[in-house]
């Protein structure tokens, strides 16, 4: 007998259905959750924050406008419409009232928003200023900090203006024993606190918020029970009424309760999954190992003849498209950052149970069913793989990717278990990881990571050695005096001082991101500890504090580099061209960058330039006329390029660097010195500590920030031109990696990934025509599997052809339903900017020869 | 490195390209090796560089680049064995194309040798318009032989492709009974073998005078024109467009009714 029942369920007739609801409406701001936190915060003024916290999380539970979708089986909606959104100015609201009037017309993630809602925010607002997570964290930081964000060189902005979500809290144990247990924990835990405890005060207020926001998420669930009897009784449709009635006492017994089926389970996993972005904006809320902590039920529904395979994946393939109907407004500047609507909820299957055996299951294969049954970008769905993941798995899972969808990602166990337990997890836990949003991996319900907690631009910093230290080239370029003076790079002797000169850079302004992290750490640990979300967090009970104050077991900060693949070659042409063949002087290679190597910039970019060049002139007090306006925007669009001749000299010296060996082609050299470019940002990382009392840990994605980030950076020594996308993750620069998939998989797995424990992203383009048939999906598998005998720790592909894609944007009307893989996440191709259309197109597309 | 073999490594030989994660010429993911230097004068080559054994210049997006160089079996085997993970997992190693890899015998039986002490599952794409005496230095040393028959008939053949068929047939049916695994292949090429008359009359030769099961039917295409361009020479075979996918359908099924296991591409 077969180990695993694979066949593939039909999808049902509803599911097409509810995935057209979604895409009814131009996702919207509502403003309900901002005015009843308002309320809450305006009558509790003086109460400890915790406190305050937990009255607002009842107050909105209580009150929030509920909604039930028509076709629904798994209920609860945070918004009226669906992919709509709530705001949360808790933590940062001035750039929405600076963007309303722009949020529904801008390139990326638009939302409509309504004159009355803009009225409504306006009025909230009032309450706010001063009082907000930003501005504290603001408050917080040394100047030198603000200054390097200012000038681009990290940005912290995620969790600098929302709340920082990136967790996986104990679904089992809600699935198990219900709100009602934890209250009941929460209760004993503050029957043994002694007046005399030199804690006594945080402790029992903190229990006390965790039992007032617990009985506020069931209070919420019993709006639903009594909702869904009031439509039953309403309902003339016979067949939708008995699902009314299953409904409403779903949400009677769950999640107060513990689950006693699956259907149950399904419903008590959705309010958690819900609620917990109900109180706090912060993203990257991921279901993790869903496979494992509803298996329980469906195979007891199964056993006792309960439940049918294709009812339980209906019901899944409900859950699926609820995962897209949450929503979130970030501010224009990251939503560039974060593109394609994405909360990256992050939901993976497969792998090893805490005992070392493997865990892959029915439900396993379901989840990937439910992700072919409703081809959105929600989920963020992910397998992980080890040396005993079954065959069949893997070729399930390849089936997907050959959908086009850009899931599943791929991820290494062999790598991840190790990596996490040298971060301190025990070796049961390190092997029950699941992934948090893009690429990072950690223990569920024992984890506060802060996992997405900056990008860094690796590139700045050789900026910043070309220029002793000042900002001249990149988007702001006025000279400042960023960091150390490193000296003039022209009378530099060897390359070692060179590259010394380099890490001097990183080291310096790796100190300012962890300065800026902390700064807001301490912020959300003030004004925005979440007493729900610790609710459902070991040890946050135990120890009597919220997971922002330190509560959860492991505690890390991991702000994520990128820029290797730019900085490998870049570093490597200087060591080449200047110090090893000395065909270039290094006054010759500056002149180059600082011309943009005989190229110029787009007028886009120009005009930019222009504006802050303008800016400055006014601040000093100099003449501004039209006349310097025309010279400033010819000089900033020329980058300073007046003849052809000097131009043919600049375009020389980029083509012997583009004769240099490239990261990506299986050359050892090359290779193992991205290794040790990567060490420059990974190893400082380790040695840093965060207000929880956690590790900092290095991260190696870019999310989707290396094209808004890479227009803020200039020309680099690579070759790469000034104010274009910068590579993405640990893959190699966009077209420079030649030699097939196998030979930049070799390339990559030479990097260290196990010390970039927040995660690595290795993104594949595929043409579909490398995924035909059986043999297609087979050598596909072995490739990951190549890839993952050498230690690779992630990988995931785009399977779309260039020509579809060139298409789509010409004709995006024709593709609306077209998801692509992004970064760590999917999304729907038009609704990404163009500039990240373009960088998905021209990452280099692989063939089978 | 294997270096029992010493004398096998320094083994030189001509080649014009090395290409990873080739997944149509043989099992599983493989390493194409490309040697330099053809017997024959196809019409419609698509690597018209590998014809002749002498390096040349092919301008190349608008570079100058020199096709051919010599290397040492050790320092192919050195490349080829970069992508070992892949071949563990797929089953499979390497494949010798060319040109013509038996126009280099001591050199590519050398290479194939040390490929199999690597445990490289080995492949080669051929003709076999030598004298037997070569083949059979082959035979022992390769796992699957992916060898072209284009044409029935001698006449026309010689006229498309500059070389008779005589050999080739008669070196087809020797080693049919000696070959671990002999795949026929054919590329469909149109005014020259399209017609249903034709493969067919491949196909039987291949199913029953040879006793081969499986068969591969390649469609004629035009990836090659710009490298003729680069060469500069003219390309042959003019404006003539690639079969459609109906009729390489149809071709399939008539090769298939002789009993074959016919298939489009490799």
């Amino acid at each position: 007998m077969a180990k695993y029942h694979i066949v593939n369920l039909e999808r049902s007739p509803r599911i097409p259905k509810l995935i057209d609801a979604l895409f009814d409406h131009m996702p919207e701001i509502e403003a309900d959750r901002a005015v009843l936190l308002t309320e809450s915060y305006r009558a509790t003024e003086g109460e400890p924050m915790i406190s305050r916290r937990a009255h607002a999380f009842r107050h909105i539970c209580e009150n929030l406008p509920i909604t039930m979708r028509d076709n629904e089986l798994v209920v609860g909606s945070a918004t009226k419409v669906p992919r709509g959104c709530q705001v949360f100015p808790e933590f940062s609201f001035k750039w929405l009232e600076d963007e309303f009037d722009t949020v529904d017309t801008r390139a990326a993630d638009p939302f409509h928003i309504s004159e009355e809602t803009k009225k409504t925010l306006h009025e909230v607002y009032k309450y706010w200023d001063g009082k907000t997570t930003s501005e504290l964290a603001t408050a917080y930081m040394a100047d030198e900090t603000l200054l390097a964000m200012e000038h681009n060189i990290f940005t912290p902005g995620n969790y600098f203006y929302n709340g920082v979500g990136h967790v996986t809290v104990d679904y089992a144990k809600v699935l198990k024993i219900g709100y009602k247990g934890i209250i009941a924990e929460a209760k004993a835990a503050l029957e043994k606190c002694d007046f005399g405890d030199a804690d006594w005060a945080e402790r029992t207020a903190f229990l006390k918020a965790v039992i007032e926001s617990c009985e506020a998420a069931i209070t919420y669930a019993k709006r639903y029970a009594k909702l869904a009897m009031d439509m039953a009784e309403k309902c003339s449709d016979y067949a939708r009424k008995k699902e009314l009635c299953q409904i409403a006492l779903n949400c009677a017994k769950v999640p107060e309760n513990g689950a006693s089926s699956f259907y149950e389970a399904c419903q008590s996993f959705w309010f958690i999954q819900m609620l917990l972005q109900i109180e706090s904006s912060g993203h990257s809320i991921s279901p993790g190992r869903f496979d494992q902590y509803m298996y329980p039920y469906y195979k007891a529904d199964l056993e006792a003849g309960k439940i049918s395979p294709e009812f339980a994946q209906e019901l899944m393939d409900c859950i699926w498209v609820k995962l897209n109907d949450l929503n979130k407004c970030r501010d224009a500047a990251s939503a560039e950052g974060f593109a394609g609507y994405s909360l990256f909820q992050n939901l993976i299957a497969g792998g090893q149970t805490p005992e070392g055996l493997d865990a892959t299951n029915d439900l396993s294969f379901m989840c990937i069913q439910a992700t072919m049954h409703v081809l959105l970008p929600q989920p963020s769905f992910s397998v992980r793989v080890w040396n005993g993941t079954p065959h069949e798995f893997l070729i399930k899972a390849a089936e997907l990717t050959r959908t086009g969808v850009g899931l599943p990602a791929y991820y290494n166990d062999e790598v991840i278990i190790p990596a996490l337990i040298s971060r301190g997890l025990t070796i049961e836990d390190a092997r029950d990881y699941n992934i948090i949003g893009c690429v990072e991996p950690q223990k569920a319900g024992k984890t506060e990571g802060w996992h997405d907690a900056a990008f860094f631009n690796m590139c700045r910093p050789l900026e910043l050695v070309m220029n002793s230290g000042r900002d001249l080239s990149g988007v702001n370029g006025d000279g400042v005096q960023l960091g150390p003076d490193t000296g003039d790079v022209t009378r530099m002797k060897t390359f070692d001082e060179f590259y010394n000169a380099y890490k001097t850079q990183m080291n310096y302004m790796l100190k300012l991101l962890v300065n800026a992290d902390n700064a807001i750490d301490r912020a959300h640990m003030e004004r925005c500890p979440l007493p729900f979300e610790s609710s459902m967090i070991c040890d946050c009970i135990g120890r009597g504090k919220p997971t922002q104050c330190g509560g959860a077991i492991y505690n890390f900060t991991g702000p994520q580099g990128f820029g290797i693949a730019n900085m490998t070659d870049a570093l490597y042409a200087v060591k080449t061209l200047v110090f090893e063949k000395k065909v270039i002087t290094m006054a010759e290679l500056k002149e180059a960058i600082d011309h943009n190597f005989g190229e110029d910039i787009s007028d886009r970019m120009a005009e930019i330039l222009t504006t802050n060049e303008i800016k400055r002139l006014g601040a000093a007090g100099k003449p501004v006329s039209e006349n310097i306006i025309r010279e400033t925007f010819k000089a900033k669009k020329t980058q300073g390029n007046s003849s052809e001749f000097q131009r043919a000299r600049y375009r020389k010296i980029r083509a012997l660097i583009d004769d240099v060996p490239k990261f990506g082609n299986d050359i050892e050299e090359v290779d193992l010195f991205a290794r040790d470019v990567a060490y420059t940002y990974t190893r400082p990382m380790e040695t840093f500590r965060n207000p929880r009392g956690g590790q900092f840990q290095a991260g190696l994605y870019p999310v989707s920030a290396n094209v808004p980030l890479g227009a803020q950076t200039g020309a680099t020594a690579d070759g790469r031109l000034a104010f274009t996308p910068i590579a993405d993750g640990v893959s190699p620069s966009a077209g420079k990696d030649t030699h097939g998939p196998t030979s930049s998989c070799n390339s990559v797995s030479k990097l260290d990934h196990g010390i970039a424990s927040n995660g690595t992203l290795f993104n594949m383009k595929f043409h579909p025509s490398a995924l035909e048939g059986d043999t297609g999906l087979e050598n596909f598998v072995a490739l990951v599997r190549g890839y993952f005998d050498q230690k690779g720790s992630h990988v995931q592909f785009n399977v779309v052809s260039r020509e579809t894609l060139r298409d789509a944007q010409l004709h995006p009307e024709k593709y609306k339903s077209l998801v692509v893989r992004v970064a760590g996440y999917s999304a729907l191709f038009v609704t990404l900017s163009k500039s990240l259309q373009d960088d998905i197109i021209n990452r280099t597309e692989q063939t089978g020869f | 490195m294997i270096d029992s073999n010493n004398q096998l490594l320094a083994v030189k030989g001509r080649i014009f390209d090395i290409q990873k994660f080739s997944v149509h010429d043989g099992p599983g993911i493989r390493t194409i090796v490309f040697l330099k230097g053809c017997i024959l004068r196809c019409r419609w080559c698509c690597n018209p560089e590998s014809q002749s054994y002498e390096p040349e210049t092919m301008l190349q997006n608008g570079k100058k680049k020199t096709i051919g160089y010599d290397a040492t079996v050790g320092e192919v085997i050195g490349t080829v064995v970069k992508d070992m993970p892949y071949y563990r997992r797929s089953g499979g190693g390497i494949t010798l194309s060319g040109g013509e890899c038996m126009c280099q015998p001591d050199f590519s039986t050398a290479l194939l040798e040390v490929s199999r002490d690597y445990g490289l599952s080995t492949a080669i794409e051929t003709t076999c318009a030598v004298e037997w005496a070569t083949v059979e230095r082959f035979i022992p040393l390769v796992d699957t032989f992916l060898m072209d028959v284009k044409h029935m008939d001698s006449a026309k053949h010689r006229e498309y492709t500059t070389v008779p068929n005589e050999l080739i047939l008669e070196n087809a049916k020797r080693l049919s009974k000696l070959a671990k695994r002999l795949v026929v292949r054919v590329p469909v090429i149109p005014g020259f073998n399209d017609t249903p008359k034709e493969l067919h009359d491949i196909a039987e030769f291949a199913y029953d005078t040879l006793g081969v099961d499986e068969m591969h039917i390649l469609p004629y295409h035009r990836l090659g024109y710009d490298k003729y361009i680069g060469l500069g020479r003219s390309y042959g075979m003019g404006d003539v467009p690639p079969p459609e996918k109906p009729k390489m359908e149809f071709l399939r099924n008539v090769c298939a009714s002789t009993g074959i296991s016919c298939y489009i591409g490799g």
